[in-house]
């Protein structure tokens, strides 16, 4: 009981490696351990979806997975998503010009959810981007100004990929 | 709101896992997805003295077609893969239309079936719809398995018919009959959360285009599935009317089910809306059903 076990977990594309508690929580994991403090915990159980982040490319709550499973697995956090201290992935850069978000607690679940999501449905409904949303918990925006950002978000990346 | 400390293991094959089951099974809680354990963990209702993680045993992941046309699919398959996997699809189209309804995409990518059928929430998609499809259930132990019906493997509130040192592998589901139309319907207050009414149904027909069986199983009613044998025998034999689809409605959500309220629906809310769906699910499936007969 409380031995410390290792793990080799892959954040962002850096390998890192640990000696932790079993009973860690990988959201805790990533805010303690490596500073990355973009991931959000908001209920720590699994309702709010603030903590989401991509386990192998797929979105997760990092609050309900222990770290040790983590161990040999890749984890994305919001803080990949930019490519620089000054940019705004596109999606980011939509919430802005949108008002996606007002306190913003619950953003990174939202990008987190909706990178993927964007990827599989690059032309979503707006019943599908609700239905996407539907898993994280804002309080302040009332959702529109997020489904408006998705909106946005999806019509400029179709137009790039032309 | 963090989990208490407890042994971990993560057995890297089956034989490891049951041993390991076999010697510590009373204290041990099976880390599947984890999607329902570590919230309870969280909250610390449960203090598991040690945790088995199964992710290893990547040979409890599949989606087969089985011997007898139907599916077998491992106790480890995520949710996700129900969800889009065209072999579940084509051979088991409720299970299919069903899944999308169960939490959310974050959710669903590390729930898995057998995780979800061993926690027995009354509440869950799954439970129902292993009752309705009559799904048998591989249980295994150090030594020995035995298969068990989805109807006698769920005893009571998150209770089943696992002992501490069983596993459960896999799913049997059988092939539905000729002319089987489905339906799967649930009322949420917003989509994934847990539904206040949910119902699974199958309607098969005879070549004469009367019911030759219906199923009704209903999630969120009860302790665990609640399946309305009486309301199916209702439609059993009879040519489908909206008269004896009424008759079913009113037999399944009055007689059948002994619905708790709770602060989102009250009890007599809970079978008004098992009555409405189930009129709507019926009609759905012998649509379906018909379907499918003009086109063998």
């Amino acid at each position: 009981m409380n031995g410390l076990y290792p793990i080799s977990v892959t954040v962002n594309g850096r390998t890192h490696q640990r000696e932790i508690e079993p009973r860690l929580l990988l959201s805790d994991f990533l805010r303690h351990e490596l500073g990355l403090t973009g991931t959000h915990v908001g209920c720590e159980h699994g309702v709010c979806g603030a903590c989401t982040v991509l386990f192998d490319g797929q979105p997760v709550r990092s609050c309900i997975l222990l770290a040790v499973q983590a161990d040999g697995h890749e984890i994305t956090t919001v803080e990949a998503l930019a490519s620089g201290p000054d940019q705004l992935h596109p999606l980011q850069q939509a919430f802005w010009e949108c008002h996606g978000l007002q306190c913003g607690f619950c953003t990174p679940g939202f990008l987190m959810t909706l990178v993927p999501f964007l990827e599989e449905n690059p032309d979503p409904s707006e019943a599908e981007i609700r239905q996407a949303i539907s898993g994280n918990l804002c309080r302040c925006t009332g959702y529109q100004h997020i489904v408006d950002a998705v909106k946005l978000a999806a019509e400029r990346r179709r137009q790039s990929m032309g | 709101m963090k989990p208490a400390p407890f042994d971990y293991q993560a057995p890297a094959s089956l034989e490891a896992a049951l041993d390991l089951l076999a010697r510590r099974g009373g204290e041990a809680k099976v880390l599947a997805g984890g999607q329902s354990l570590i919230p309870v963990m969280n909250f610390r209702l449960a203090e598991p003295a040690l945790l088995v993680d199964i992710n290893k045993l990547t040979e409890l992941d599949f989606v087969r077609r089985g011997e007898d046309g139907g599916l077998r699919i491992g106790g480890l398959t995520r949710q996700r893969r129900l969800e889009r996997d065209p072999l579940v699809a084509e051979a088991a189209p409720l299970l299919h239309e069903a899944v999308p309804f169960i939490a959310h995409p974050q959710i669903r990518n590390r729930g898995t079936l057998g995780g979800s059928l061993a926690h027995a929430d009354p509440a869950a998609e799954l439970p129902a719809l292993a009752v309705a499809l009559r799904a048998r259930l591989r249980l295994q132990r150090a030594g020995g398995e035995r298969w068990v019906d989805a109807k006698d493997f769920f005893a009571g509130l998150f209770t089943t018919a696992l002992e501490p040192d069983e596993l459960l592998v896999e799913v049997a589901i059988p092939p539905p009959p000729p002319r089987t139309g489905w339906a799967f319907m649930e009322v949420a207050r917003r989509h994934g959360d847990y539904a206040q009414v949910g119902i699974a149904t199958l309607v098969t027909l005879d070549e004469g285009g009367r019911c030759r069986e219906a199923r009704l199983v209903y999630l969120s009613v009860g302790d665990a599935p609640v399946e309305a044998r009486e309301a199916a025998r209702l439609l059993n034999g009879e040519e489908i009317s909206p008269q004896v689809i009424a008759a079913a409605a009113e037999k399944a959500s009055q007689d059948e089910m002994r619905p708790n309220g709770d602060i989102h629906a009250t009890a007599a809310f809970k079978r008004h809306l098992a009555r409405v769906l189930t009129g709507r699910a019926l009609r759905r499936a012998v649509e379906r059903a018909r379907d499918g007969r003009a086109a063998a």
